[in-house]
């Protein structure tokens, strides 16, 4: 047993989808299981942050790390497996993006936890406050501090590899599994250090079956409400679908069925900033030439943000709440 | 995921050439300092040598450059002096006569971005290293490019058939080359047409413009296109592809001998807004007048009694030749061209915006225009000088200058020719009335050859001059000898007093503007127009007739307001700068183009519709946009546009913007060296 390649895989500030896609591989699961030594997985398996601390660096061959590194417990993680771990792949949106999680670097941490407890939609007769250390009567307890933003995986350690999705696809996660095992047999090379695995290098668009036309766009509209062409590109129908600035990889499931893309796959191979991207092709298309009526256009995609950067606003140029350079060069680079 | 560049290991040798531009910019910067420091913080980068000189754009700083070149092995230059607009082509050429591929030369701009608009010495000397830092990075992912060549189509296309244009397109016609030559209106001549006498000879206008005119109308290489609109501009310089309506005239031109029977006969009289500056009539079928260019009339569809009601055929009847066809419809034609000219001309400032003038509202108050129409032998008037009822020989005239010009209420600047024109007009009441005339003016502009000689004969004449802006023309008497006059209103700065002056009409000479469409054509061109709206020249005082993009030029009042003489030079130089080109039969184009990445291009097509140049194709069967470059003018919408980053600019990469970002904001080297 011992002499199998060691993986982990741990969760940081994610929902958990992350992990169901990697049991959705069905019985490659047992591939993995055969091929490796599986030393740490705590929603699979017990396993304590001190077994983890006692290892030897770099003695983990294959780290899955997904969730972004929203507080400190994420961060001490996140540096604790770089250390022990050969391979580290960020692994879906929240570890290469910051995904949904990331959008509450639009407001400061405090604010979180204000909404979170004090609003009227949440019960709290006795005004419970969380306190990152409480003396209890066995000892003093801590719970993790948030952070005051939410960071990608590679803005706190080195990664050698991304697989975005949210989550990712099934069958790119066996594909990747097949991979890593062709290449502890020696039959396969890994790529460069730094590459998107399980995924392409184009657009929602290349694995989209829809019909498109040269793009002019009068109005944007939601999916439902009025009845859409099952065949012709949803952005050219006034659906405001992502697709366009979108990685490929999924195999455009979502356009396929008839909903717009959202972005889940992170940008495209040549994207530098995702939601801007969007933006400048959004606005080269719309058709019109008076302020107002562009105006009007632009109003049908009610939440920019949510529209834009859902996925990408803690990985974006924004980042928000991070200054976009040091004068040090420091910029996490 | 990692976004940026990550800085590339250099391996080049880069020189670094800090201009003084005099005291330009050695006034605000310490070049010496830049110069030094770029050698030193910036050696890291690559960075060889690094020099400062008093005019880097002399033969002697060129020849430092070349030298270095060749005796140090440089790969890349960078050059910090003045925009690229002015000497880019300068140290690329110096770059090439050293031997090294011109495009891996950067000039970055420490004039106009630096020296020019700061105060701070120290911050601006800080600035122009960062700037010199960012062209470093920048000039690090610089490839050779080589030019591109494209032949030059030989016809010509002049818009706008005043004097300008005639004299653009005869040039041209005459030096054995087609002309298209295009008016809205259905003659030529423009506004020089509706003048009597031209200041400061007093010939008369139609007597030297119509031997023009008729020249352009029968000149074998011109195609004349009146009553015609270009709606569509496609392609490059030496190539454009011009789409132009020719408007149905419902005149059959082949069978129409221009007798001028259906003028006649036509029982419709509409007033004449456009020829005769509203002050007569013209018939529904009509040419702007006798001696129009071409001579066949046209249709007025919209007060054609046949066209509104479906009876009369007046003009149908009587046509000796049955040249009349109601059916006729509009025409799209599309011209071949390689270079175009513009000579779209002015309109009058509205007279009727400056309400305490009168004008629209007091009848004898008249427009400069209506007057150069009343003079006229073949105007409404027959040259009778008359007030609004048409009889009456006025005893006094006010002459206005300055109508809606130098004034900033409305427009700032002169309009040039409104001196001339007014002491004209003084000459012409004076002469066929001997009326008592009054020139109201700010300060009297007569600048050119002999016109300060006409000034003076005005003034001998017994003219009356006073200097100052008129308040008021009203035709509210306070005094006796007012009743029934006009009064005008003024300060007269000599006397240092109020003038109230009673007369019997007011000529308002009123300013040039650019045409109401101006903005729409430049557009539709792809020039650009000043805050006021005059086109824009490729430089003030170098090159005043050509514009920013190539194969565009301008001329005449189009580029702002200018008299006959100077439309008519204009419109000679427009035709050399374009029979130049045609010489040329092929032309060196920039090699920045835009290119896509097959690879990530998914056919989305957000592009397809983008391109001003057509130059995008998609294919159908491998689902890829792809450009070519022949077409593209590397203006980089579609670059900005492609959401999946796929179109990449040659000379505008995201390596070399980022690089040069980062070099900005001094990553390259550390904190400390800010300061």
């Amino acid at each position: 047993m011992s002499e199998k390649p060691k993986f982990a895989m741990y969760w940081a500030a994610s929902c958990g989808g992350c992990e169901i896609a990697v049991l959705n591989i069905d019985e490659k699961i047992l591939d993995v299981d055969a091929n490796f030594e599986v030393v740490f997985w705590p929603v699979a398996m017990d396993a304590k942050y001190k077994d983890l601390e006692a290892m030897e660096d770099g003695s983990i061959l294959l780290t899955l790390f997904n969730g972004g590194i929203r507080n400190d417990e994420n961060e001490y993680l996140a540096k604790l497996l770089r250390r022990k771990s050969k391979i580290l792949v960020a692994f879906g949106s929240c570890a290469c993006e910051g995904c949904v999680p990331g959008l509450a670097n639009l407001s400061p941490a405090e604010e979180i936890i204000t909404t979170a407890f004090h609003t009227v939609s949440t019960d709290n007769p006795n005004g419970v406050h969380p306190q990152p250390t409480y003396k209890a009567p066995e000892g003093e307890l801590h719970i993790p501090r948030l952070l005051p933003v939410l960071k990608t995986l590679d803005q706190v350690v080195e990664v050698d590899y991304y697989m975005p999705g949210c989550p990712p696809e099934s069958h790119q996660i066996a594909a990747v599994i097949d991979l890593v095992i062709q290449v502890l047999q020696g039959k396969a090379e890994l790529p460069p250090k730094g590459t998107v695995i399980g995924a392409g290098i184009s657009t929602v668009c290349d694995e989209c079956p829809r019909k498109r036309n040269v793009k002019t766009i009068k109005s944007f509209t939601r999916i439902f409400g009025q009845p859409l062409d099952p065949e012709l590109c949803l952005l050219e129908q006034g659906i405001p679908c992502n697709g366009i600035a979108t990685r490929s990889g999924c195999g455009a499931r979502c356009p396929s069925a008839g909903a717009q893309c959202i972005g889940c796959y992170g940008p495209a191979e040549g994207v530098l900033d995702y939601g801007a991207r969007l933006i400048t092709a959004y606005a080269s298309v719309v058709d019109a030439n008076e302020p107002d009526e562009i105006e009007r256009i632009l109003d049908g995609i009610p939440d920019l943000v949510g529209q834009f950067y859902r996925f990408n606003l803690a990985g974006s140029l924004l980042k928000a709440g991070q200054t976009a350079w040091k004068p040090n060069g420091g910029n996490g680079r | 995921m990692t976004g940026g560049n990550g800085q590339k290991p250099v391996e080049e040798r880069i020189g670094v050439y800090v201009c003084h531009c005099g005291s330009n910019i050695a006034g605000m910067v310490d070049v010496q300092e830049v110069a030094e420091w770029a050698a030193s913080r910036l050696k890291h980068r690559g960075v060889v040598i690094g020099r400062d000189y008093k005019f880097m754009c002399s033969s002697l700083g060129q020849e430092l450059i070349e030298k270095d070149i060749k005796e140090l092995g440089l790969t890349r230059v960078v050059v910090a002096a003045c925009s690229p607009h002015l000497h880019e082509k300068t140290f690329r050429t110096a770059c090439e006569r050293a031997g090294l591929n011109p495009y891996l030369c950067e000039l970055v701009s420490i004039r106009e971005q630096v020296s020019w608009v700061h105060t701070d010495r120290v911050a601006a000397t800080s600035k122009a290293k960062a700037i010199v830092s960012g062209g470093v990075e920048r000039v690090i992912y610089h490839a050779p490019l080589q030019p591109l060549r494209v032949p030059i189509h030989p016809a010509t296309l002049v818009v706008g058939g005043g004097i300008a244009g005639i004299q653009a397109a005869l040039e041209i016609a005459n030096a054995g080359y087609p002309v298209y030559l295009v008016e809205r209106e259905p003659s030529i001549g423009g506004h020089m047409a509706q003048f009597d006498k031209t200041f400061p000879t007093l010939d008369c206008a139609a007597c030297i413009l119509t031997p023009r005119m008729v020249e352009a109308g029968t000149h074998p290489n011109i195609t004349l296109l009146t009553w015609s609109n270009v709606e569509k501009v496609e392609g490059y310089v030496g190539n454009f592809t011009v789409t132009i309506r020719k408007k149905a005239r419902k005149v059959n031109t082949d069978l129409c001998t221009g007798c001028g029977i259906c003028q006649e006969k036509c029982p419709k009289k509409v007033i004449d807004e456009v020829y005769e500056a509203g002050l007569g009539y013209r018939k529904a079928i009509y040419t702007p007048f006798a001696q129009a260019v071409p001579k066949y009339p046209v249709i007025d569809v919209e007060n054609c009694i046949y066209f509104e009601k479906g009876t009369c055929k007046a003009c149908e009847k009587f046509c000796p030749t049955n040249a009349i066809d109601f059916k006729q419809e509009d025409e799209l034609l599309t011209v071949q061209v390689g270079n175009i000219i513009l000579a779209t001309g002015y309109d009058i400032f509205d007279a009727r915006k400056i309400s305490n003038y009168g004008y629209g509202r007091l009848a004898n108050v008249f427009t400069s225009l209506e007057m150069e129409r009343m003079c006229n032998a073949a105007g409404p008037t027959n040259g009778q000088i008359v007030l609004r009822d048409g009889k009456t020989v006025p005893k006094a005239v006010g002459i206005i200058h300055c109508v809606g010009s130098r004034d900033r209420n409305y427009n700032n600047y002169c309009s040039v020719i409104c001196c001339m024109q007014s002491l004209k007009f003084a000459h012409l009441v004076h002469e066929r009335t001997g009326a008592v005339v009054y020139n109201f003016y700010i300060d009297m502009r007569t600048p050119f050859k002999d016109y300060d000689e006409f000034y003076q004969r005005i003034l001998e004449e017994g003219t009356l001059f006073v200097r100052g802006k008129v308040a008021e023309v009203t035709d509210a008497a306070r005094l006796p000898g007012e009743e029934g006059k006009l009064i005008i209103q003024a300060e007269d700065t000599l006397a240092g007093k109020q003038r109230r002056i009673p007369v019997d009409m007011v000529i308002l000479s009123v300013g040039l503007e650019p045409r109401r469409d101006a903005k729409e054509v430049a557009k539709l061109f792809g020039i650009s127009c000043s805050a006021n709206g005059w086109f824009t020249e490729r430089h003030p005082k170098l090159d005043p007739v050509a514009t920013m993009t190539e194969g565009i030029f301008i001329a005449g009042c189009a580029q702002g307001p200018k008299d006959i003489p100077a439309s008519v030079a204009q419109g000679a130089a427009a035709a050399a700068r374009v029979l130049g080109k045609i010489q040329q039969r092929e032309i060196e184009l920039e090699p920045v183009r835009a290119s896509v990445n097959q690879a990530q291009c998914s056919g989305c097509r957000i592009c397809n519709g983008l391109c001003p140049f057509n130059a995008i194709a998609f294919h159908e069967d491998r689902m890829v946009s792809e450009i070519n470059p022949a077409l593209c003018q590397g203006c980089g919408t579609c670059v900005a546009a492609c959401p999946a980053g796929a179109i990449s600019g040659t000379g505008f990469s995201n390596e070399q913007i980022l690089a040069q970002i980062d070099g900005l904001l001094l990553l390259n080297i550390g904190e400390e060296a800010i300061a």
